[in-house]
């Protein structure tokens, strides 16, 4: 026993270093996996504080080109209204007017929040945004983030009370349902840790024929996101003689680099959606 | 006192660098990305204890593993970097280190060559784990090379040029 105390005492630097390094280890295995921060969520409100600092700055120079922006974003917004509703059923309307007196209510199933981008990596192989708009302020795990010129900018992975994180479409593992606009074939967009403006777009049919400047909106297969937001257009098609399927090179619509302003998305029907698709038969 | 309000700012500087700066730079290439704030330890002086230096490295890394969303990753590197480095440095001088235990490794107090050997080999154990743990994740084998040694010459081109900027060699008289 003597011996063994003796033995760390000697070599006390080597395991303390030994031990920081398990530490660590533990900490990026156990992250990767469960895009859990480990120690939880103060460290994430630290340095959503110290982000805000320095993004006010940052904004405050930027402020014409946002505005800009805006304007046109309403003018998108107005055209698209629509979409954002699904179809009313009329062949029960006489009982729902009866039943239920507001009538919107029932059928809007996205819902859109405004929030401020406070962080924003775009340089290494997983890449996070924060924002500054939390549980408090009516973020759920789960919801869509675009962009405002309406294209897709990731998914909400954890949430604060005052901020939250969203995994950026470049990310490792990031999958978003998405179609070709010409023949409504659809795939899966992934990011291959290359280049910040290409996303791949995988398993798409060979019985597809895309072109090259085609354009790719998400499908509505996806459950956090609304049909017909833009991906990006085609740029390389590779054929794999080896399988069924193409694969796609996009030029990424949304510029990562710039990113003010997003816009989170709620799916109203999402658990329900999910809860079903989860439902296997009890005999298999 | 001098020496650890110098440090803590040094400690503080390096990290806003990084983190404001080079992680915001758009990337050249999907091998390159520049690191500087590694720098801060090896300018740490020589009377420095290894434990201490485990400690210290342990947590600039964590510190810039806060806000890049990599809670370990350069915690582990910059750990083993800061763990080895007074191996090293044993290797480069053998008696004198003792004697100067306030003044820092820099061009002036150890001299042209055996300063380059140490920041390059440093650099470099310090990318080559940094890279390894990134790669065990995802990644080919062309991409931990490529990564490893291109992230290698941009850290140290950066580190020659803080060294022309600071001209730490006269400020030391």
């Amino acid at each position: 026993m003597k011996n063994i105390i003796g033995f760390i005492r000697q070599n006390f630097t080597f395991f303390t270093f030994l031990i920081l390094q398990i530490v660590s280890l533990v900490m990026l295995s156990s992250f990767s996996k469960s895009h859990q921060t480990f120690l939880g969520g103060w460290t994430n409100q630290m340095i959503g504080e110290i982000n805000t600092r320095y993004n006010n700055w940052s904004y405050f120079f930027r402020l014409k080109e946002t505005n800009a922006k805006l304007v046109l974003e309403n003018i998108e917004l107005r055209n698209q209204l629509k979409q954002n509703f699904v179809p009313y059923d009329t062949s029960k309307k006489l009982a729902t007017i009866i039943l239920r007196k507001d009538s919107l209510e029932k059928v809007r199933k996205f819902f859109y929040l405004p929030a401020k981008v406070v962080g924003n990596t775009f340089t290494l192989q997983k890449n996070y945004i924060t924002i500054e708009r939390g549980s408090l302020q009516g973020v759920k795990k789960d919801m869509a983030a675009i962009s405002p010129d309406g294209s897709i900018v990731g998914i909400v992975v954890e949430v604060g009370e005052n901020y939250s994180k969203i995994m950026s479409l470049l990310h490792r593992n990031s999958k978003v349902s998405a179609m070709l606009k010409r023949d409504k074939v659809a795939g899966t967009v992934e990011w291959d840790g290359s280049d910040p403006e290409i996303l791949t777009l995988k398993n798409i049919s060979k019985s597809a024929a895309p072109k090259l400047g085609d354009t790719i909106y998400t499908s509505p297969y996806s459950a956090s996101f609304p049909p017909q937001l833009m991906v990006g257009r085609v740029t390389q098609i590779i054929a794999d003689p080896a399988s069924n399927f193409l694969t796609l090179n996009l030029k990424s619509s949304t510029n990562f680099y710039n990113l003010e302003y997003i816009y989170l998305v709620e799916n109203k029907r999402m658990a329900e959606q999910l809860g079903i698709e989860k439902n296997k038969e009890p005999n298999e | 006192m001098n020496n650890f309000i110098k440090n803590s700012i040094r400690f503080a500087l390096f990290l806003i660098i990084q983190v404001v700066i080079l992680n915001e730079v758009p990337p050249i290439h999907q091998f390159i990305t520049p690191y500087l704030y590694f720098l801060c330890i090896l300018w740490l002086p020589f009377g420095i204890s290894r434990l201490s230096l485990t400690l210290l490295g342990f947590i600039l890394g964590f510190a810039l593993d806060l806000f890049s969303n990599t809670p370990g990753l350069h915690a582990a590197a910059c750990g083993l970097m800061a763990y080895i480095r007074p191996s090293i440095l044993n290797l480069l001088l053998a008696q004198e280190a003792s004697e100067e235990v306030n003044k820092e490794p820099s061009i002036g107090t150890m001299g042209w060559g055996p300063y380059a050997f140490y920041i390059f080999t440093l650099t470099f154990i310090h990318h080559f784990y940094l890279v390894l743990l990134e790669w065990l994740q995802f990644g080919s084998f062309t991409y931990f090379l490529g990564k490893v040694l291109l992230t290698s010459i941009m850290s140290i081109l950066l580190i020659f040029l803080v060294e022309l900027i600071m001209n730490r060699r006269k400020l030391k008289r």
